[in-house]
């Protein structure tokens, strides 16, 4: 897959071509950044949606647009999800690159027509010759206490829709790498930004260097089983790695960052080296991209397993409330007892 | 049929009957809308000044962690209050995120109301009983919902009216056209009332819709729309009251528009700094609905210290049994989590609620 190799600006005034700039930055910041990037360099790429103006949204991943690169560039909408994406469309169609926020996971069904029967099959309906580079950002998944309707963790109806590119990055790096790469691509993106990471620090390097859109990272190596997580799961997974080391046993993490398209090699090699694997994710497990993963991965590695992979995720209810969230996302215990049931004795 | 539209439109100005001053409006009497009677302002009046302890009780409680959000109605009272008083028992009230107040006013339980925001559970209050449809936070999309209540009743030869609320914002969402189009096709006993708080989070009216207001909405599907002072207790009794009269009588869907404004910022976790100036919400101040209907009632002898003493009393009373009603820390079930899902659960979900049964076991035994 191709990242972008374009020299990108530092910010809209001045040009970095030589050396990339490194900054400590928060996922919201690195956000920020790689959209003002982007901006600077190609006058095509717009940003709007509900409150990405003066408020600089929600999460204030968009602060500042409007003010540095006018309203042109940066602007509120009417406050309809169809709308914005279905306009986003047609733009795409005619020269923009859009980028547009869906406030919340939830807030995004209502555009769901839009995304499925255009955003997702204009290149293929029209065999290739209408193209539609957009982005539709979405901040998703749980853990920050939301009440209903914003924690969904959304990822299988997009990922289950072909047509679409579906990232989920970890980290403030990845949030940076990822969003440069979604609007540069050809093809649309749904680009998930875990919520409950949106204030997680971390260095960024700027223009990046790492890979775009279709690679897997392994975050950490490991002898004995190999973790998969992606998104919001990752940073959990880490830790269930560090617990498990402390007793003995040696955890490998592999954080997807791209869901669509996915990385077969990367993710098929990590398993190989264990011979056991435990997916992690925060969705309901039924018909997920966990589901997904196991099957893709039992397929094409199933002489190196030792035991069946396990899955570790959300029960298949409805979001819960914040009183009851904790008992619905992956925790560190569930993941330990995952692995140890992989069945070691033999 | 005509197709004349003039008969749809909202009056050139939003009706009042009562001004900032508390006065009654000269000539306002002989309108379409003839003022609502003495009793009916005296206990909007109580009920007023309930509202506005709710309201400020449950964003203090927001402060001490008893909440984790509130989108508070201060403000936007005298609309919370008339959607619910013009109401009969049998009707239904679909309220949004922000109309906590007008679902107490329907007689739901303050403390059950608020469940959703303090995070116990989704919908604190059972809908059936005073017919008040779960809090609606995706927007407008309890809109199409409301007219199917209203098309079942009629169906089932009920006399039942339902008032249908959306924000400013939410009138731009496609769900708004499309119930008003089912109500109005099937002629539907549905009022759409719209709060117009001149805001939506951060972004204005202006950026909602170019139309002449939000009332002329209707006109494209036939629906008569009404624009009121959303800060005049007595013109939004008398002017929602004519619309669920009319719905009642057979006379269809109707949309009112009330000009108010969101008096803090959307929840306490925004920043209303950030997009509107303080003095455009002192100028709203002087618009108090709760101050224009006491000095209104007070100046004609309707009401006297005593009674405004009971109606304080009766405030506090409601905000106490928030307080303790939220301050009770209910340990939630885990069970619950899997209990609601489909009538029987399936067998994955009774595997599912072993499995925390079980994890919950080994860290009591631990
Ligand atoms: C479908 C949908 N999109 C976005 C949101 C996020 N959101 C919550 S409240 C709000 C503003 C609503 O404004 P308005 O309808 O005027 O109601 P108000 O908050 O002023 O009462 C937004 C954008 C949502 N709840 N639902
Ligand atoms: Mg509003």
């Amino acid at each position: 897959m191709t990242a972008v190799a374009e020299p990108m600006t530092a910010s809209p005034a001045k040009r970095v071509e030589t050396e990339p700039e490194r900054g400590t930055l928060s996922m919201a910041q690195a956000l920020n950044r790689a959209l003002r990037d982007a901006m600077a360099e190609d006058p095509a790429v717009v940003v709007f949606g509900e409150d990405v103006g003066a408020l600089g949204g929600v999460f204030r991943v968009t602060d500042g647009l409007t003010a540095d690169f006018g309203e042109a560039r940066c602007f509120d909408t009417p406050l309809a999800e169809s709308g914005i994406v279905g306009m986003a469309v047609g733009m795409a169609m005619n020269g923009m690159r859009p980028v547009v926020e869906m406030q919340f996971d939830a807030f995004a069904y209502p555009a769901f027509e839009q995304i499925v029967s255009h955003v997702a099959k204009m290149r293929n309906r029209t065999r290739g010759r209408v193209a539609l580079p957009m982005v539709i950002r979405v901040p998703y998944a749980g853990g920050i206490g939301g009440v209903e309707h914003h924690c969904d963790s959304s990822e299988a109806y997009y990922a289950h829709t072909p047509g679409l590119h579906v990232l989920a990055p970890a980290t403030p790096a990845d949030a940076y790498t990822l969003l440069r790469a979604a609007i540069a691509s050809p093809d649309p993106v749904v680009f998930l930004e875990p919520k409950k990471l949106y204030w997680s620090k971390g260095e960024v390097e700027m223009p990046s260097r790492a890979p775009g859109i279709g690679s897997a990272v392994v975050r950490r190596h490991g002898t004995d089983a190999t973790l998969i997580a992606y998104g919001p799961a990752v940073p959990v997974a880490l830790d269930a790695a560090e617990a498990a080391a402390r007793e003995g046993r040696s955890l490998q993490v592999v954080d997807l960052r791209s869901i669509v398209p996915f990385d077969d090699e990367t993710v098929c090699a990590a398993v190989r080296s264990t011979g056991r694997a435990v997916v992690v994710a925060e969705a309901a497990g039924f018909a997920g991209v966990s589901a997904e993963i196991v099957a893709r991965v039992t397929e094409r590695c199933f002489n190196a397993l030792a035991a069946p992979i396990r899955r570790v995720g959300g029960f298949d209810i409805p979001y819960p409330p914040p009183k009851l969230e904790h008992f619905q996302l992956p925790g560190v215990d569930r993941i330990l007892d995952a692995v140890d049931d992989l069945q070691w004795e033999q | 049929m005509t197709r004349d539209p003039s008969h749809l439109l909202p009056a050139a100005e939003p009706v009042a009957l009562i001004d900032a001053d508390g006065r009654a409006i000269k000539g306002a009497d002989g309108t379409a809308y003839p003022a609502p009677d003495d009793a009916a302002l005296v206990k909007a009046l109580g009920a007023l000044l309930t509202a506005r302890r709710l309201n400020d009780q449950a964003y203090a409680l927001v402060r001490q962690g008893r909440l984790a959000v509130y989108p508070s109605s201060h403000g936007q009272e005298a609309c919370q209050v008339a959607a619910a008083q013009v109401l009969d028992e049998g009707d239904w009230l679909f309220p949004t995120y922000r109309d906590t107040v007008a679902a107490v006013g329907r007689g739901v339980d303050p403390v059950e109301a608020l469940s959703l925001l303090k995070g116990d559970w989704h919908c604190g209050y059972d809908p059936h009983e005073h017919h008040v449809a779960p809090h609606a936070t995706p927007l407008a999309t309890q809109l199409p919902h409301a007219v199917g209540v209203a098309h079942a009743a009629t169906l089932r030869g009920e006399p039942t009216v339902v008032m249908a609320m959306c924000g400013d914002g939410g009138t731009s969402e496609g769900d708004f056209h499309e119930a008003l189009n089912f109500a109005a096709v099937f002629h539907a006993p549905v009022v759409f009332f719209i709060q117009n708080n001149g805001y939506a989070i951060s972004v204005p009216l202006s950026r909602q819709t170019a139309a002449p207001s939000l009332a002329h909405k209707g006109v494209g599907y036939g629906v008569p729309g009404e624009r009121v002072d959303g800060n005049d207790m007595a013109a939004l009794l008398a002017v929602l009251g004519a619309a669920v009269a009319r719905a009642r009588a057979g006379g269809g869907p109707q949309l009112v528009e009330a000009l108010t404004y969101r008096m803090q910022a959307h929840t306490n976790a925004d920043d209303a700094t950030r997009y509107r100036d303080d003095a455009e919400v002192a100028a709203w101040v002087e618009r108090d609905p709760i101050t224009r209907l006491r000095t209104h009632l007070l100046d004609r002898g309707l009401i006297g210290p005593e009674q405004l003493q009971d109606f304080a009393a009766e405030a506090e009373r409601v905000a106490t049994h928030l307080r303790d009603g939220l301050n009770r820390d209910v340990e939630p079930d885990p069970a619950d989590l899997f209990a609601h899902v489909y009538a029987t659960p399936t067998p994955q979900l009774r595997e599912q609620a072993a499995l925390v049964a079980d994890e919950l076991s080994r860290e009591g035994a631990r």
